[in-house]
């Protein structure tokens, strides 16, 4: 968080300002469009990178503002892709924009009930609910062998060119960019929410629950409505990956993805949304650069990053980059 | 940055030169793009594939008709399909692979195979075993095996040499489980036996603790109780909760495909395994010049303490018919030229006399009764009965999706 | 002996076993996160080793199995040590958020040094007689490994509820846990008795995971494919009672060994159905302590 700006009277002129673009903030975007140009031969991994800065966006909604600390979130990735999978694959619906709106709205509805019951409970509690939700829909994907293909996974899924123009091809061009209007309408969507009046009730629940309670506000709906529009964006992330890969497995709903989501929101840092954007760039290269240079022991390198990473940048990446202007900035004044 | 990273990842990749020296405008560089397990819960299946893959380059360098390959090696991780498939597409478009082989999980393969088909790169598939994914592309050939190779003639070797008139089956919940247990279930009721109970033992990362299941099968006393679970810790466990359950002394037989008398396992099994029979297409104590050979090899290069198995024998095979398609398109590795070449390809492999069957590119291989025996000290495994070139059943009798 | 009977007796049996077994490899985390308070994900990473030296202990230098379970606690707690010193201890006070993340970064370093040191084949190792077959108790046969399990569970929860109820440095441990500024202030040295737990949540998890290699197996990603039933153990027991986590692993083992009994193809749903069920209906866990 940025230290309040003391001089500043006007609390409404302080949050007006907080909204405000800065410039730094068209960074991730030009590093995305130059991407494209300056390495075509990258667009996969490009993708990857973009379908989970999508997913740890959504984590960072109720994670970052809420306080919810979720170890299932890949239920709702999972309920996404597996609804855009089954909707192409079973029903031969195979529109990729409609799909992913449907992917997203199927799972801001299993998030809707799921929250509705798990969010009555906090802490270690609630992320044991969320882990296990995740799991018992797993094996429940796995069980409906007949709807979800299970383990080997639901095969058939064929989709049709984006606006009837831009197929999916080998080297992932189209998609690249179509993941990349996903990202920035999931991130328009989420940074608008987090600085409404809604977002900032959201950050009174996450540090006195008691005190918002007290000041009469809906604490519960609060939470559920956050948790829905989280999910729903989770889902739209794994609507996008159904699309991406023409398969879904029941990995999808994995604990690896619950944990590899937090990782990279953690990472990057929480409740500041470009935390996301770090996390997710840094881990997916990371990941993928060391897996092929040492395929046995790439594990590793990982686990050495996270854990300096803790050591020396406390409240993840860009939380140590703040705390390191912020003295940068003490030192000079 | 990113540059960087290529190259290490470039330097990093295995560079393997084949021997022989042949004038230099002939001799090509084939690029095979390896997708293999090396991380996580089933690395020992990709140590044991790309092992076997890696003898099979030092010790027949002449096979590859004086070319040489360098293998690109990526690690699938999970059973999930999408790292497997992100990793295909960057070795044909990046790395621009002329052939891609490894895949231990099936979904791995099903997720990748329509890039085969899309970018017109041949995939020789080292384990995948659900029956039908070599029809998922027309570049796909298997050298390794399907459930139905040992399932099903177990099923009637079962019912006619060991007196099994009833049987339960025990498998995990997971394709080649089923698969496994409804070729135990083909074969057995087509000799005339019945099985009396199928127990799904949970899934492939369940904790591998089977002893409700087994005590249930104790309480129904068939005459033999066949078990699929994968090689490995599961496997391991079928042995131990066996005798401790007091299945043995119950009078129930324990029969199964050979991943439950793994080579690598054999010897924590304990005497009590002796005379245990399962069906089989290698054990490294198999008795042919070819197989003595490639376990000598084996220890040579990797430690006299450790043994291949079946997993590593498919690596093996599977560098061989590289190494033939490499020789029979003269290095012009093609798509159409690869599965030409490997249709019916016939090899003398440490497992016997192999083919890969022109009709639908799968292996044609001897399905082997083993019986575990104890000779100087050690527990091995003897060939006591023979199936000779079995035909994955599954397609040769239509079978649900095999039909297609 | 009446079917219906025998059956109920083998599923409370191997259930009980089986929960055992749980508890044991759990213990240590109930230990490191109820009563430290630190979110230790590594705590699969401590298991793994334990059962790697137990192995190493009996296939290169000849150990009996028994010496080896002790001599993979010893190891493991003295080396957990320095690893508390040197990366725990500057996070006691940092949020659970960067623990989850230092310890994730421990369990894939773990992963990766096993898998360099012992390789990804599963070793194996030979039980003495006396632990393999099966012992009769009069009225019926069980399995000697599981009868075995279940002794050293009941032996562990008791040493556990002397040392913590009874000793001196128990009664430190809990006065440090309760109000860490109070203890310091009665001249209770803290951060050295923050080791010795440590080291005896890491012990008691290598312990455990020497135990387990007859049950699961061994291989390097043991540090973590169990972590979802540490965690609900934990959780289900309350954080911080170590009779809770004793109760929760039990319950659990039971209602998970009578599912797979008597519905086999409800694979694992039932453990997950019991302990969601559990943490409805008693949030802070069986014996947990309400927290705000």
């Amino acid at each position: 968080m940025n230290a309040p700006d003391r001089s500043a009277p006007d609390p409404h002129g302080f949050l007006r300002g907080r909204e405000r673009w800065r410039p730094v903030e068209a960074l991730p975007w030009l590093i995305a469009i130059g991407a494209f140009f300056a390495l075509p031969d990258y667009m996969i991994l490009g993708t990857q990178v973009i379908t989970m800065i999508i997913f740890a966006l959504s984590l960072d909604l109720i994670l970052g503002y809420a306080g919810i600390v979720s170890l299932g979130h890949a239920a709702y990735f999972g309920a996404g892709a597996y609804a855009t999978g089954m909707l192409s694959a079973h029903l031969g619906w195979g529109e990729p924009i409609s799909g992913l709106l449907f992917g997203g709205a199927v799972a801001g509805l299993v998030g809707f009930v799921s929250g509705w019951v798990l969010l009555r409970y906090h802490g270690l509690t609630l992320l044991m609910l969320t882990l296990a939700t995740a799991i018992m829909l797993q094996e429940l994907a796995n069980v409906l062998e007949v709807w979800t293909g299970g383990f080997d996974g639901l095969l058939g899924m064929e989709f049709t060119p984006l606006f009837g123009l831009f197929e999916n091809d080998l080297w992932g061009h189209a998609y690249y960019w179509y993941a990349l209007a996903v990202l920035a309408i999931c991130f328009l969507f989420a940074r608008r929410l987090v600085h409404s009046a809604f977002g900032r009730t959201l950050v009174g629940i996450r540090e006195n629950t008691r005190r918002m309670h007290a000041i009469g506000s809906p604490v519960h709906w609060r939470l559920v409505t956050v948790y829905t529009a989280s999910a729903t964006m989770a889902g739209l992330a794994g609507a996008l990956f159904a699309e991406i890969n023409a398969y879904v497995t029941l990995d999808v709903l994995s604990f690896a993805r619950s944990g590899a989501v937090l990782i990279v929101l953690i990472l990057g840092g929480t409740g500041r949304l470009y935390g996301a954007f770090v996390g997710a760039t840094v881990y997916v290269i990371l990941e993928d650069e060391l897996a092929k240079a040492s395929p046995e022991f790439w594990e590793f390198g990982v686990g050495l990053v996270l854990v300096l990473v803790v050591l020396f940048f406390r409240g993840g990446l860009l939380g140590g980059l703040d705390s390191a202007a912020r003295r940068l900035k003490e030192a000079r004044s | 940055m990113k540059r960087n990273f290529k190259l290490v990842a470039l330097t990093a990749a295995t560079a393997l030169t084949a021997g022989l020296l042949v004038a230099g405008a002939s001799a090509k560089e084939v690029k095979i793009g390896v997708v293999l397990t090396y991380s996580g819960g089933a690395a020992h299946f990709g140590e044991q594939i790309g092992r076997g893959m890696d003898l099979y380059i030092k010790q027949h360098p002449e096979a590859f008709g004086g070319h040489t390959v360098k293998l690109i090696k990526r690690d699938s991780k999970r059973p999930g399909g999408d790292i497997a498939k992100n990793a295909v597409q960057e070795l044909i478009t990046r790395e621009k692979v002329d052939l891609l082989t490894g895949f231990v999980f099936s979904p791995n393969a099903m997720a990748s195979a329509p890039l085969a088909t899309k970018g017109k790169v041949p995939m020789v598939i080292m384990n995948a075993g659900t029956a039908w994914i070599p029809s998922l592309s027309p570049y796909i050939a298997r050298v390794s095996f399907t459930m139905w190779h040992s399932g099903y003639p177990m099923g009637k070797y079962a019912h006619d040499k060991l007196g099994c008139k009833t049987a339960a089956a025990g498998f995990t919940n997971y394709p080649p489980g089923k698969d496994s247990r409804n070729a135990f279930q083909t074969g057995l009721q087509e000799a005339g036996g019945k099985l009396v109970e199928s127990i799904p033992m949970g899934g492939p990362r369940d904790v591998p603790d089977f002893t409700p299941f087994f005590q249930r099968v104790k309480d129904l006393k068939p005459d033999c109780f066949f078990v699929f679970v994968p090689a490995g810790n599961h496997a391991a466990a079928v042995f131990k909760t066996y005798s401790a359950v007091g299945l043995k002394a119950a009078g129930v037989r324990l029969i199964g495909p050979g991943d439950i008398t793994q080579d690598t396992k054999l010897q924590g099994m304990g005497d009590g395994a002796v005379g245990m029979i399962t069906m089989h297409h290698y054990a490294a104590d198999y008795d042919n010049p070819e197989n003595r050979a490639f376990v000598a090899a084996w220890k040579k290069a990797y430690g006299a303490d450790t043994t291949p198995d079946f997993m590593a024998v498919q690596g093996w095979d599977g560098m061989a018919a590289i190494a033939h398609a490499i020789k029979a398109q003269n290095g012009d590795v093609t798509a159409d030229g690869t599965i030409n070449a490997l249709k019916g390809w016939t090899y003398r492999s440490p497992r016997g006399s192999i083919t890969i069957d022109p009709e639908t590119r799968d292996i044609i291989m001897d399905a082997n009764v083993h019986r575990v025996v104890k000779k100087g000290g050690r527990l091995m495994i003897e060939v006591i009965d023979t199936v000779p070139q079995v035909k994955d059943p599954c397609k040769a009798l239509k079978i649900g999706k095999c039909a297609k | 002996m009446n079917p219906v009977l025998n059956a109920a007796v083998s599923i409370l049996f191997d259930g009980l076993a089986y929960g055992m077994l749980l508890f044991i490899i759990s213990v240590g985390l109930s230990i490191t996160m109820g009563l430290m308070g630190f979110v230790n994900l590594a705590h699969g990473a401590f298991a793994m080793a334990g059962g790697y030296v137990t192995v190493s202990l009996m296939n290169l230098l000849g150990v009996p199995f028994l010496p080896a379970l002790g001599g993979a606690f010893v190891i493991v707690a003295a080396v957990s040590m320095p690893i508390e010193r040197l990366i725990y201890l500057p996070l006691y006070r940092a949020g659970e958020l960067d623990q989850v993340l230092l310890s994730i970064g421990v369990v894939f370093m773990a992963i990766a040094g096993a898998t360099f040191v012992w390789g990804s084949t599963p070793p194996s190792i030979r039980m003495p007689d006396f632990l393999t077959g099966q012992v009769d108790l009069g009225f019926k046969t069980f399995p000697a490994y599981r009868t075995f399990t279940i002794g050293v569970g009941m032996a562990m929860i008791l040493a556990l509820w002397l040392g913590f109820e009874r000793t001196i440095i128990g009664a430190k441990i809990r006065a440090a846990v309760d109000n860490r500024a109070m203890a310091q202030a009665v001249g209770i040295d803290v951060d050295r008795l923050f080791v010795v737990t440590f080291a005896l949540g890491s012990g008691l998890a290598a312990m455990g995971g020497g135990l387990a290699i007859e049950i699961v197996g061994l291989s390097p990603p043991f540090a973590i494919q169990y972590l979802v039933f540490f965690l609900i153990v934990v959780a289900v027991g309350g954080l911080g009672s170590i009779r809770g986590a004793f109760v929760a692993a039990i319950v659990l083992g039971i209602i998970d060994t009578a599912g797979k009994y008597l519905w086999p193809d409800g694979g694992a749903f039932f453990i997950y159905a019991a302990a969601v069920l559990l943490l409805l209906v008693k949030p802070w866990g069986l014996f947990g302590r309400e927290q705000t």
